[in-house]
C-alpha cells in the first residue's frame, strides 16, 4: 500500500499542533521540523506492522532527540499504533505519551530517549544487535543539530563506523536553532557533512528536509548503503517550526513555546488550505 | 585465584551457555581480566575504546535487542562518569545491563586519587532500580555470577580485582537479596561489605577477649539492603558498627542507618572519612584513612560504650 506522503506529513503536522495546543506548551519547533521525515519512515521506508509492534526483525526507529516525542506519537497514531484520541493526553499526569520518548510507556517506541546524545549510542547498540542476529533489519535514528554538540554523539559515530554498521541510517534535523540561539552562534557544528565523512560515514545532504519527495529519495539512496560497510548520515536541512509562519518567526524561541488551542486550530486551518 | 580471574571464568561459562550474554569494554579488558575472552567469543566481546558513556548506552541498545550485556571499567568510570547513562539509558529505560566497576575504594592503590572511587555506591544508590552488589571472596562471586546474569535489570558489581582470602566455604548458598550471617553474637552487630569482611572476622576473638560478643553480617547487596536482617540483628544486640571501603557518606553506613532510622540504636562507622583518596598501598591507605583492624576494634568498643 502506498500513501500520499505529502498529505501524511500534513496530518502529522496538524496532530502535533493539536496535541501541543491542547496542552498549551511544548517542543513545537523541533517536532514540526521532522514531520516529513516521520511520514517517509513510518509510511514508506520502514518494515513495521502496527498490529504487531514487537514484530521480530522489524526496522527500528530511535528518536535520539527525545523531545520530538509528540511528533513520533502523531506518526504512530496516524499509522494505527493507537487511537488518535490518545494524542490529547500528551503530558497529562498518567499519560502514555510523555514529552520524551519512553519505550516502556508507548506502543511502537523502540527506545527511551531524552538525555541528549544517549539515544544515538543506543541506536548503535540496536544496530549492532541486529547485525549479530542477522535479521536484516534497518535501524533508523534521528539526532538534533544542537544535540550534535554532545561528545557522546561522536563517540558513537566512531564506534558505528569502526564496526561497519551499514544497517544504520541516521538523520540530523539541521534546523539551525537550539534553545539559547542559532547553532552557529552558540557552538557551531559546521561543516557538518565533512565531519560525518571524516568519521567514516556515507553522507547524504538533503537541500529541503521539509520536502517529502526529497526526503523519500534520500532514504531510498541511504538504503543502498547496505553493503558499503559504512553507516549513513542523512543531513536534513529543515526549518524549525516548519508549516506555521509565526512559530518559524520565533526562531530559537520556538524550541519550547506556548500555543493556545485557538492558535493551533488556526494553524491547522492554514495547513489544510495549502496545496 | 584473583577475583578478576574468577569473574572472567564465570563470564566465559555464561557466554558459552547463552550467545546473548555479551561483554563491553572501554579499553580496560586487560584490567578486568577479560582480554583473553576476545578470541574465544568474537561475537560476544566488544571493545568500545575509551568511551564509557557510549559503552553504557550501546549496552542499553543491545539489551533492547534481547542481549544480556555486561559493561566493565574501573569503579569511578563505571559509576560517576556514566551516572546519567546508567540513570537514563539503563535504569529509567529498564534495560538489563550489568555494570562492573573494578578496583573499588582504596584497592585502586597506585592509581591514586583520580581512580579511587569513594563515592560510587552513594552516586548509584540514589538512582532508582539499580541493585548494588559487592562480593567478599571468590566463593561468593562464583555463586553470584549466574544469579546476577539471570536477574532482569541493572546491577552494579563492585569488584575487587586482586586475590582475596576465602570467607565462605564451597556449597555456600547465595541469595542476592539476603544478607549473610557469618557469626552470631549478643553485644554488637558489625555490618560489613567487601574485602573488610575478613578483617572483621579476624578481630572477633580480640573483641571477645574485651568482653564484646560481636555478631557479624555481610551486606553483599547494599541496595536494596536486607532491612529485615539489619533491623532484627540491631534490635537483638543494641549496638551497630558498619565497616566499608567507601565514603561513610552515601555507602553502607548510610544504607544501614536509613534502615534503622526509627530505632534508637547507637551506630559507629569505619570507612573513608569524607575525603578523596591518594596514591599508596592498601596498608598505608587503611592507616591514613582510619580503616585498620585496630580502628575496627576501637570503633566496636565505642559502639558498645554508647549503649
Amino acid at each position: 500500500m502506498s500513501y500520499n506522503l505529502k498529505e501524511v506529513s500534513k496530518d502529522i503536522r496538524c496532530d502535533i499542533l493539536r496535541c501541543i495546543g491542547h496542552l498549551g506548551v511544548g517542543h513545537i519547533g523541533g517536532c514540526l521540523s521532522v514531520a516529513e521525515l516521520l511520514a517517509v519512515l513510518y509510511f514508506e521506508a520502514m518494515n513495521i506492522d502496527p498490529a504487531n509492534p514487537k514484530m521480530e526483525g522489524r526496522d527500528r526507529f530511535v528518536c535520539s532527540k527525545g523531545h520530538a516525542g509528540p511528533a513520533v506519537y502523531a506518526a504512530l497514531a496516524n499509522r494505527g499504533y493507537f487511537d488518535k484520541k490518545e494524542l490529547l493526553t500528551l503530558n497529562q499526569g498518567g499519560t502514555n505519551l510523555p514529552s520524551h520518548c519512553d519505550m516502556n510507556r508507548t506502543i511502537g517506541i523502540d527506545m527511551t530517549t531524552g538525555s541528549l546524545g544517549q539515544g544515538f549510542s543506543c541506536a548503535v547498540g540496536v544496530a549492532l544487535g541486529s547485525k549479530l542476529e542477522e535479521d536484516g533489519a534497518t535501524v533508523y535514528t534521528l539526532i538534533g543539530d544542537g544535540e550534535s554538540q554532545e561528545g557522546q554523539i561522536w563517540e558513537a559515530a566512531m564506534f558505528a563506523a569502526a564496526k561497519k554498521l551499514d544497517n544504520l541510517i541516521a538523520f540530523t534535523d539541521y534546523n539551525k536553532f537550539q534553545i539559547d540561539d542559532c547553532v552557529a552562534k552558540v557552538n557551531d557544528i559546521a561543516p557538518l557533512a565533512e565531519k560525518w565523512a571524516a568519521f567514516g560515514w556515507n553522507v547524504i545532504e538533503v537541500e529541503d528536509g521539509n520536502d517529502v519527495e526529497q526526503v523519500s529519495e534520500a532514504v531510498k539512496h541511504a538504503k543502498l548503503g547496505r553493503g558499503s560497510e559504512k553507516p549513513t548520515m542523512v543531513i536534513l536541512n529543515t526549518v524549525k517550526g516548519c508549516g506555521v509562519q509565526w512559530i518559524v518567526d520565533l526562531g530559537a524561541g520556538n524550541h519550547n513555546c506556548k500555543i493556545t488551542e485557538e492558535q493551533a486550530e488556526e494553524a491547522i486551518r492554514v495547513i489544510r488550505e495549502e496545496n | 585465584m584473583e577475583m578478576r580471574q574468577v569473574y572472567a571464568s564465570c563470564l566465559a561459562e555464561l557466554m558459552e551457555k547463552d550467545r546473548h550474554v555479551c561483554v563491553l569494554d572501554a579499553d580496560l579488558a586487560k584490567a578486568s581480566g577479560t582480554r583473553g575472552l576476545y578470541e574465544r567469543f568474537p561475537k560476544q566481546m566488544f571493545d568500545c575504546g575509551v568511551a564509557e558513556q557510549d559503552m553504557a548506552s550501546i549496552a542499553a541498545g543491545l539489551s533492547s535487542y534481547g542481549f544480556k550485556p555486561w559493561i566493565e571499567s574501573f569503579t569511578p568510570f563505571a559509576s560517576r562518569r556514566i551516572c546519567d547513562q546508567i540513570a537514563i539509558s539503563i535504569s529509567y529505560a529498564k534495560r538489563n545491563v550489568k555494570i562492573v566497576g573494578t578496583d573499588p575504594g582504596i584497592s585502586a592503590e597506585l592509581n591514586g586519587g583520580t581512580h579511587m572511587s569513594m563515592e560510587d555506591i552513594g552516586v548509584l544508590r540514589s538512582i532508582p532500580g539499580v541493585v548494588i552488589f559487592e562480593p567478599v571472596d571468590a566463593v561468593q562471586l562464583r555463586a553470584a555470577m549466574p544469579v546476577l546474569n539471570e536477574y532482569d535489570g541493572p546491577v552494579y558489581v563492585r569488584l575487587f580485582r586482586k586475590e582475596l582470602p576465602d570467607v565462605f566455604e564451597e556449597g555456600y548458598q547465595f541469595d542476592l537479596f539476603k544478607a549473610d550471617l557469618l557469626k552470631e553474637g549478643r553485644d554488637l552487630t558489625i555490618f560489613v561489605s567487601g574485602f573488610q569482611t575478613k578483617h572483621v572476622l579476624d578481630v572477633v576473638p580480640e573483641l571477645k577477649e574485651a568482653g564484646i560478643d560481636a555478631e557479624v553480617i555481610n551486606i553483599h547487596t547494599i541496595k536494596p539492603i536486607d532491612r529485615e536482617s539489619v533491623i532484627a540483628s540491631a534490635r537483638k544486640t543494641g549496638a551497630v558498627l558498619t565497616v566499608e571501603n567507601h565514603n561513610v557518606i552515601g555507602g553502607l553506613h548510610s544504607a544501614v542507618l536509613e534502615a534503622l532510622a526509627e530505632e534508637k540504636i547507637p551506630a559507629v562507622a569505619v570507612g573513608v572519612p569524607d575525603r578523596f583518596g591518594e596514591v599508596g598501598k592498601m596498608p598505608y591507605l587503611e592507616k591514613v584513612l582510619g580503616m585498620t583492624k585496630e580502628d575496627i576494634v576501637a570503633a566496636a568498643k565505642k559502639a558498645v560504650s554508647l549503649k
